[in-house]
């Protein structure tokens, strides 16, 4: 089997699994008062699912600009993990192959890439990029296609259905499964204890400090007792 | 939707966020981050994510901050169904069960 369509197989059941998050995009977006237009151009600039609905949440909040910028890339910011990861694999390719790996660096790319390059030591390096794009096409096309229509559908809903949960349980339906190791659930108690404690703060800054404690308590319950995730 | 702009949000987001992948792939190369960054980097998913669910969970804007047993109840639940499953779905399957029921039940 070629890299391509090997990454085409492995990339698919991801589509699957995002299905409900982007219909869930979509119709939250709709239900923010967004057109389709802007709930398309959201998801093809960002293509993060948590980062689209953590700025999507704080814009319905009133947050200025700045605080929704630094709390939403702060979520996107393990992906600078995820591209020193796959570096020493395709730093040689061509500028522009590496800029739209990078676009399309997302959660489910990097998982697969990641697994497929230690298993195949011996691919040459467009061999990894021919891979890597054929992850990309079923997780982002679909991202794309379920955004529309999740607000063509989200916006003829019930206004009787609480869909001001949706994006609370797509960020549970993300973090808990994967909470695996103590310095994971440090981090995620010290964020909601800190959200909580925080909330008086104005537009969203509480989060802003919760998350930095969190971080710093997970990093250093994994530098003391921990093993890392 | 007031506060900020929607498409400063978008540009600034995506530019960022490519910025972000882009960082080793595109300059820093085979340069290998050290080790106290990777693991500060590894904790930013359960840092930001339950700190902004508990507050949206626990006072909802729809009630008017009043708590909500029905939309509470759905976020424990999809809590509890994650941690133990494992699976994303059953996680958001189990917490869109429960809103569902209360939806029905008023």
């Amino acid at each position: 089997m070629t890299p391509l369509r090997q990454g085409l197989r492995d990339g698919l059941p991801f589509a699957i699994a995002l299905v409900p998050f982007g219909l869930l995009f979509g119709a939250a977006s709709a239900a923010a008062g967004l057109s389709v237009l802007q709930a398309t151009s959201f998801s093809v600039a960002v293509i993060a699912g948590a980062s689209q609905f953590t700025a999507l949440a704080l814009m319905k909040d009133g947050a200025p600009a700045l605080i929704v910028l630094a709390t939403a890339l702060a979520v996107n910011l393990r992906m600078a993990m995820y591209s020193a990861a796959l570096a020493p694999h395709l730093g040689t390719a061509p500028l522009w192959q590496r800029a739209l790996a990078a676009y399309g660096l997302v959660d489910a790319t990097f998982a697969c890439a990641d697994a497929a390059f230690r298993r195949h030591a011996a691919w040459s390096v467009p061999d990894r990029m021919a891979y890597l794009g054929g992850v990309a096409i079923p997780v982002c096309l679909p991202w794309f296609a379920l955004t529309i229509l999740g607000a063509l559908v989200g916006a003829g809903l019930p206004a009787a259905l609480p869909l001001d949960m949706a994006v609370p349980l797509c960020f549970i339906a993300m973090v808990a499964p994967g909470l695996r190791t103590l310095p994971q659930a440090v981090a995620a108690l010290t964020s909601v204890a800190g959200a909580l404690l925080l909330a008086f703060m104005p537009y969203g800054t509480g989060l802003l400090v919760a998350a930095l404690l969190a971080i710093l308590a997970g990093a250093e319950t994994e530098r003391r007792w921990g093993r890392p995730a | 939707m007031s506060g900020a702009p929607f498409w400063l949000v978008v540009l600034g987001l995506g530019l960022g966020t490519f910025l972000i992948r882009f960082s080793f792939l595109g300059g820093l190369g085979a340069r290998r981050l050290p080790p106290w960054a990777l693991r500060h980097l590894r904790y930013t998913g359960p840092a930001v994510l339950p700190g902004l669910v508990a507050p949206l969970a626990l006072w909802p804007a729809a009630t008017g901050g009043q708590t909500d047993p029905w939309r509470l109840g759905a976020a424990l639940l999809a809590v509890a169904a994650g941690l133990w499953t494992r699976s994303v779905l059953w996680s958001l399957g189990a917490g869109a069960a429960a809103l569902a029921l209360g939806a029905l039940l008023g």
